[in-house]
């Protein structure tokens, strides 16, 4: 196998079986898993561009209630730059919308999914290629309906990214027609491009694994994105039948769920919470495998507990099937089944608990590198665990009867979904230089990390304070409550944070582009990690290994072994005592 | 000390990988066939194992999709203060009964073209695949001829959640069933053309679906007809 990138282009170029293929095959309808991971992550970070702006607009009304959004006088005409009402409610709608569904989903899951998997278990590609382009296009089609709602008259939706019915199921309640249609539409398509991946992931990861790679040598990402996958499979089809249920009440007139014919509002909740409950925990998986890479990696030290993790991660699959009434606590349920719900919510904090002691046990005594994907990490773990202390204790239905609907949700939420952002930065500094083959700039890379980390949590630590303070989510103006007027310098605070934290962004779309272009270029193996990606060439071409695929020898985390000289020990490399090539034996040659 | 286990680990890792898997871990194929050619999968149309676990999955995708259905459905019911509402036509249970027949009859005769018994013979599958064909043609046609019946009768869309459940759920699966008779008139097709064996992955996959939609109808006739 060659180490350089020059030899294994020369060896790509004279291959029989490589293909010469032509623009159009190479970068918009190709098969390779590799580009279609890309294609994802520029999907993602468009989007994030865009939630990211409809986020500063929503967070200027907070600061500034009613007052002109300096600048932006041509979008909102009729009232000279004022946000309108009407439109404050599609912000927050779209918003959550976008980030959740077009940015988490297809950078963690449709990227890393795609990136990683083949690579990380040894295949040359996916189960199904071409479903996998299939899985990326029709994802795309989905965006862009979402998109096109903005433009349509009455505007995108806006009953919230929950779309509770009957406000989502009559036109006359929020005044939004077509816009909340396409919102049914592109979630529908959305569900049908995630379905092709899950199918192709959950195959790929059963059939295609490299000889030597047994489920439990599989790294803990791939572990994270098949289990995450098979929640896609089982959680997505319910979302999909409830728009179809939905948009079958706006356009054929059936009354799933509008009481007047014998339909019932609460049903819309149970169903969307059945799938939206599972859903966050298909955002937050890939993040904690990638966290466990990480900080493995950056520890010099194997990840404390691996089947503790891997089965830590089963049993939250498992458990997030039957936690979904905690989002329905005032919906006025029996209090037995209350009580059901949040115990089994309590129980689900245990096996995230053990993740993260885990992910301190692999911090304690390791040699650590303070890289800028490990600062990202670390970040995650530090807002997952505030995020996460502040679910355990809003589980409890006397306290949630009281804070529901109230900014803490807010802030709990952002602190696990919003969080989820570090390790999406985490993922994208590591696994940049095996992407495009050029390694992203330490010191603008650091800068954003430490911007990023504060201005976060300026913006959404006080969101707990106003919460409890009794101010309500999606809420337009809280001067308008003489209550909340005391809170207001607190809004203003967070405003101005978050414009901070948005601007910070700059250091990332800046060092990514420069990188992208002007980088160092990286070796084979530029942070000296085990998993197999690391084996191939940076970028690897078409096929992922110039000769044959690599053969698997131990597990992912073998950092400082004492049978080697090196402090790691790559996972398709021979044992050199079993080669007789001296404890120096060259990486991935075998 | 360490390292000479670790050693013996490696020599037997053929026995370890059995442990921990349970059965040999897939392996690809060695020598010169691999190295030729990334896309030799795709040259030779996928392996027809990973096509398999795919349709099984995509079957999952379709139980979860009825499931909120039908979920929503009992919701809606069991919640209803009378069930049919009195003012609303009653469904026709005994020509939907034969339907049924009808259908469950085409999963037989695909499982005469494709089952264990018909991977002795090497005979052709054409011929059933299109009395298979024949037999899901009439169950649709004789379900478009009752729905024709009932708009008439005044049972639609928006006639309340009776009406809305019953042609959200009858309507969604005789979309299958169109779906999985298109497929089967192209597989019909190239049966004839290309002689395909009854163990053909194609004719495999074909079947998978055609199952699916024949066990998921006397689910749904027995909770939206009959009880």
């Amino acid at each position: 196998m060659s180490d350089s990138v020059g030899a294994a282009v020369a060896v790509h170029d004279t291959h029989t079986g490589y293909e010469r293929l032509g623009f159009v095959r190479t970068y918009i309808f190709s098969t390779d898993h590799k580009m279609i991971g890309r294609q994802f992550l520029f999907l993602g970070l468009f989007m994030l561009v865009v939630g990211g702006f409809l986020a500063m607009l929503i967070r200027w009304e907070l600061g500034w209630p009613q007052t002109p959004v300096p600048g932006f006088g041509w979008l909102f005409k009729d009232t000279e730059g004022v946000i309108p009402p009407e439109a404050y409610n599609m912000l927050f709608t779209m918003h959550a919308t976008l980030m959740i569904f077009f940015v988490v989903m297809p950078i963690m899951v449709g990227c890393f999914g795609n990136f990683l998997i083949p690579l990380m278990i040894g295949a040359r590609d996916m189960a199904f290629p071409k479903l996998n382009m299939l899985s990326f296009w029709t994802g795309a089609v989905g965006g862009v309906i979402m998109l096109a709602a903005f433009f349509v008259p009455g505007g995108a939706a806006a009953s919230g990214w929950t779309a509770y019915a009957p406000l989502s199921a009559v036109t006359e309640y929020t005044g939004v027609d077509w816009g909340q249609n396409l919102w049914c539409i592109s979630l529908f398509v959305l569900g049908i491009s995630s379905l092709m991946g899950a199918i192709n992931y959950i195959t790929t990861v059963i059939n295609m694994r490299a000889p030597g790679m047994t489920l439990f040598r599989l790294p803990l990402v791939i572990w994270s994105l098949f289990i995450t996958a098979i929640l896609l499979l089982f959680a997505l089809p319910v979302l999909t039948s409830a728009v179809v249920m939905l948009l079958f009440d706006r356009l054929l007139g059936t009354h799933w769920f509008l009481p007047k014919g014998g339909g019932e509002p609460l049903l819309w909740q149970h169903l969307f919470w059945f799938f939206g409950h599972p859903e966050v925990y298909i955002l937050v998986l890939p993040a904690m495998g990638v966290t466990s890479e990480v900080l493995s990696t950056f520890s010099r030290k194997p990840i404390f507990g691996y089947r503790a993790m891997a089965y830590s991660m089963i049993a939250i699959a498992f458990l997030s099937w039957i936690v979904w009434g905690h989002h329905m606590f005032v919906s006025g349920m029996n209090p037995m089944i209350g009580m059901s719900f949040m115990l089994s919510t309590m129980v689900i904090a245990v096996p995230s608990a053990i993740k993260t002691f885990n992910w301190l046990g692999t911090l304690w005594g390791g040699s650590i590198r303070f890289k800028t994907p490990m600062l990202h990490a670390l970040g995650f773990v530090s807002t997952f665990v505030i995020g996460g202390l502040s679910g355990i204790w809003m589980a409890n239905t006397p306290v949630d009867i009281f804070i529901h609907d109230t900014y803490f949700i807010v802030a709990h939420f952002h602190y696990v979904v919003a969080g989820i952002i570090f390790a999406m930065f985490a993922s994208v500094t590591y696994w940049f230089p095996k992407m495009f083959g050029r390694v992203m700039n330490e010191m603008l890379g650091k800068i954003h990390f430490v911007l990023t980390f504060i201005f976060f949590n300026l913006t959404f630590f006080p969101m707990h304070i106003l919460g409890l303070g009794g101010m309500m989510r999606r809420i337009y103006d809280p001067t308008q409550y003489e209550f909340l007027q005391a809170l207001q310098p607190i809004n203003h605070f967070m405003s101005i944070s978050a414009l901070l934290l948005g601007a910070s962004q700059i250091f990332f779309i800046a060092n990514f582009f420069w990188s992208l272009f002007a980088g160092k270029k990286a070796e084979d193996n530029p942070w000296k990690a085990n998993t197999l990606e690391w084996s191939a060439p940076s970028p690897p071409p078409h096929g992922n290994w110039a000769g044959s695929p690599p053969t698997v020898h131990r597990g992912p985390y073998e950092y400082s072994s004492p049978e080697v000289e090196e402090d790691y020990f790559p996972q398709n490399r021979p044992h050199p005592a079993l080669t007789g090539a001296g404890s120096s034996a060259r990486v991935g040659g075998h | 000390m360490a390292t000479e286990t670790r050693i013996l680990e490696e020599l037997g890792e053929t026995k370890d990988l059995l442990d921990d898997v349970g059965g040999v871990p897939p392996r690809w194929p060695r020598g010169e066939e691999d190295d030729r050619s990334p896309f030799r999968d795709s040259e030779r149309g996928y392996p027809s194992r990973n096509a398999k676990l795919g349709m099984a999955m995509f079957l999952g995708v379709e139980t979860m999709f009825f499931a909120g259905l039908i979920a929503a459905f009992l919701y809606l019911r069991l919640n209803a203060s009378e069930w049919p509402p009195a003012s609303q036509p009653r469904l026709p249970v005994f020509v939907t009964g034969i339907n049924t027949l009808l259908l469950l009859a085409s999963g037989f005769t695909m499982w005469r073209v494709q089952g264990p018994a018909a991977r002795q013979d090497s005979g052709r599958p054409a011929r059933g695949l299109g009395m298979t064909f024949l037999l899901g043609t009439v169950f649709l046609v004789v379900q478009g001829y009752e729905w024709a019946r009932l708009v008439r009768f005044g049972l639609t869309f928006s006639s309340g959640s009776y009406g809305a459940t019953f042609y959200t759920l009858i309507g969604l699966h005789g979309l299958h069933v169109l779906g999985a008779l298109t497929w089967l008139a192209a597989l019909q097709l190239a049966a004839k053309k290309k002689r395909l064996a009854p163990h053909h992955p194609r004719v495999f996959l074909c079947a998978m679906y055609w199952y699916f939609v024949v066990a998921l109808w006397p689910v749904l006739y027995g909770l939206v007809y009959l009880v």
